[in-house]
């Protein structure tokens, strides 16, 4: 009888420290949010194993180096009488950010029958991070990426279907309409030393005619200040 | 799910022997070591007791033994305690560090230097052995302190302290001089070598009872009788005033009883693990193409393979391992917090593309034979998947497989 009862609070004690570490096991917390984990551990539309030589399309961007540690490859298959995105294919290599960036990308720009080439180059970086919802600040420039190799894609396809008025060489693109300032002269201000959108302004007056430019100016000067670690 | 772990270089779980050391002196014993009535001496005297303990086991006097919050802290206790003590003796006071050093001597270091003392940073060859002949071409008459570690905490490199202890000697002898001093982290090497200060020459060595089955936040300072140092916590003076602040008696205890155990199993431990150790590493060089290990294989600690894998990223890596139950480290850039790839793996050369891809497993007292099996079993499904996802495809020289030289 008593060796039953001690043999009980025995097992109750086990149980009892048991539910006390499952607390802490209880959330699994993640690195980063829920959207991320999915797009990590499932990528979507990826360019898979011996794809490559079937896979039609009609557009190839490519940006990023081995050496910084994110290259991703982006391949589009265009509709020329809509200019919408029919198809799309992808490769990252880096961080499980950038690979779920590029993968929420993919989905964003093939989804309600393709998004149209025009609107898919606006895509902007805080575009992908909300639709992943949400990124730590130190892994911003990764997904910065996945947008620049569409644009990239984009550009491809402008060139082999002749449209050569509608290619925009990355670095090019106009930010401010009315002063004519591209993504170039604001890196170009960041690297010389403008750390804030008043600093940045005294160098190129970005947004003094085009305030509605601004919020991508901050997004731009942020981007290149983590890019070169300023 | 089951978990895996793989990372015993990163902290170790505190071993039942020890908690059970440790538990009287969280309620029964609670006492201050400070006081004079009895539940103060008892405490007193349970860190009385480690400090002999540990001292017979380096073989060193009692007072040597300093007790701190950590690794971290014996490091700072010793790079800074020394540099502030004995600054005024040089006219342009310097130090000498390894390139491979724990951020805990590096980030120290760093600091030392706004104060004005000159850091000489000693080269590691491609292997993670430190360059001896450069060493002797950095010590002249203003160096205060040379600060080598005995055992790296990612490639497991275990540096020739004796050898070094030597060179020093040498120079003290020809100066007649006791500068300049020696330290040794040897927080990573505590659990696997013989530690005992006078066969290594060290006057400074730390130590941390997280990284062999202790309690985390638990150290020593072993500083040789005739040394000085400047403490850099004040207060009530405990610690013979190294070391201010209430003693964590239970951590004290702890620290004792892990490193008792570890210096009593390590020629056995590290027997059984460098075999399963092995094991790994020809494996995985035998299943994963494009695969090479880092770091001498001869001078390293038994339980760390460490390998740079092409064509992934670490932190993917990781999280990818993470999810079939696996815990390994990486020192990939994306990784940490700073964005900058691992300063042990720039030191031995290596190229930026190839420290993306790095990942460190470090074994211990739970890793069974199994448990590799399928370590390299996931691992190999996971690189697949990687790569799978990589736009790159990196040269490969099958030469470099085991690259230590």
């Amino acid at each position: 009888m008593k060796k039953t009862k001690k043999a009980l609070t025995k097992k109750s004690k086990k149980q009892k420290s048991k539910k006390e570490a499952d607390i802490w096991t209880k959330g699994n917390p993640w690195v980063y949010s829920q959207t991320v984990k999915e797009h990590f551990l499932q990528p979507k539309n990826f360019m898979k194993f011996g794809e490559e030589e079937k896979f039609q399309y009609n557009g190839l961007g490519m940006i990023g180096s081995p050496v910084c540690g994110d290259v991703m490859k982006f391949w589009i298959l265009v509709d020329p009488k809509t200019e919408k995105i029919k198809d799309a294919r992808w490769r990252t290599f880096g961080c499980a950010s950038a690979i779920a960036s590029t993968s929420v990308l993919s989905e964003m720009i093939l989804r309600h029958g393709g998004m149209k080439l025009e609107q898919a180059r606006k895509i902007t970086p805080n575009d992908i991070i909300k639709e992943l919802g949400g990124l730590p600040d130190i892994k911003y420039h990764c997904s910065v990426l996945g947008d620049k190799a569409l644009r990239d894609a984009i550009n491809d396809y402008y060139r082999r279907t002749g449209q050569y008025d509608k290619i925009e060489p990355e670095g090019s693109r106009v930010i401010d309409k009315i002063l004519k300032i591209t993504e170039k002269d604001i890196e170009k201000a960041v690297l010389d030393g403008a750390k804030t959108l008043e600093e940045v302004q005294e160098k190129t007056k970005v947004g003094l005619g085009d305030p509605s430019c601004i919020p991508l100016v901050e997004e731009l000067i942020r981007f290149y200040k983590e890019k070169y670690n300023l | 799910m089951k978990r895996y772990y793989f990372d015993y270089a990163a902290t170790t779980p505190t071993r039942k022997e020890v908690i059970s050391a440790m538990k009287p002196f969280w309620q029964k014993q609670f006492g201050n070591p400070s006081s004079l009535y009895l539940e103060g001496r008892i405490a007193k005297q349970a860190i009385e007791s480690a400090r002999n303990k540990i001292a017979e086991i380096l073989q060193v006097q009692s007072k040597e033994i300093i007790f701190t919050n950590g690794g971290t802290e014996s490091v700072n206790l010793a790079l800074q305690g020394t540099a502030h003590y004995y600054q005024k003796e040089f006219s342009q006071p310097k130090i000498i560090i390894s390139a491979i050093e724990h951020p805990a001597g590096l980030e120290t270091v760093k600091a030392l230097k706004e104060q004005g003392f000159e850091i000489a940073y000693l080269s590691v060859q491609k292997n993670g052995l430190v360059d001896l002949d450069q060493l002797k071409s950095l010590i002249d008459d203003q160096t205060i302190l040379i600060s080598i570690m005995y055992a790296n905490n990612e490639i497991g490199v275990i540096e020739p302290i004796p050898k070094i202890a030597q060179i020093i000697k040498n120079f003290r002898t020809e100066h007649k001089t006791i500068f300049p001093l020696f330290h040794t982290d040897a927080c990573q090497a505590a659990g696997y070598l013989d530690i005992r200060p006078q066969k290594l020459g060290v006057d400074l060595m730390s130590l941390n009872g997280g990284k062999i089955y202790g309690p985390k936040a638990t150290g020593v300072l072993y500083k040789k009788e005739g040394v000085e140092i400047k403490p850099l916590i004040y207060g009530g003076g405990q610690e013979k005033n190294y070391r201010s602040g209430t003693e964590n008696v239970a951590g004290i205890v702890g620290f004792a009883t892990a490193l008792t155990l570890a210096q009593k199993e390590k020629k056995q431990e590290s027997q059984r693990l460098k075999l399963l150790r092995n094991y790994l590493i020809k494996n995985v060089l035998k299943n994963i193409p494009k695969v090479f290990v880092n770091g001498d294989l001869k001078n390293r600690l038994p339980n760390n393979a460490h390998f740079t894998i092409l064509d992934v990223e670490g932190e993917a890596l990781i999280l990818k391992l993470d999810e079939y139950g696996i815990a390994a480290s990486t020192g990939s850039a994306c990784h940490s917090k700073s964005l900058s790839p691992s300063h042990v793996l720039q030191a031995i050369g290596l190229p930026a593309e190839f420290i993306h891809g790095s990942l460190r497993i470090t074994l211990g007292k739970d890793t069974t034979k199994k448990d590799i099996d399928y370590l390299i079993q996931k691992l190999k499904k996971v690189v697949l998947e990687l790569r799978e996802l990589s736009p790159i495809s990196l040269k490969f020289n099958e030469k470099n497989k085991e690259s230590t030289n």
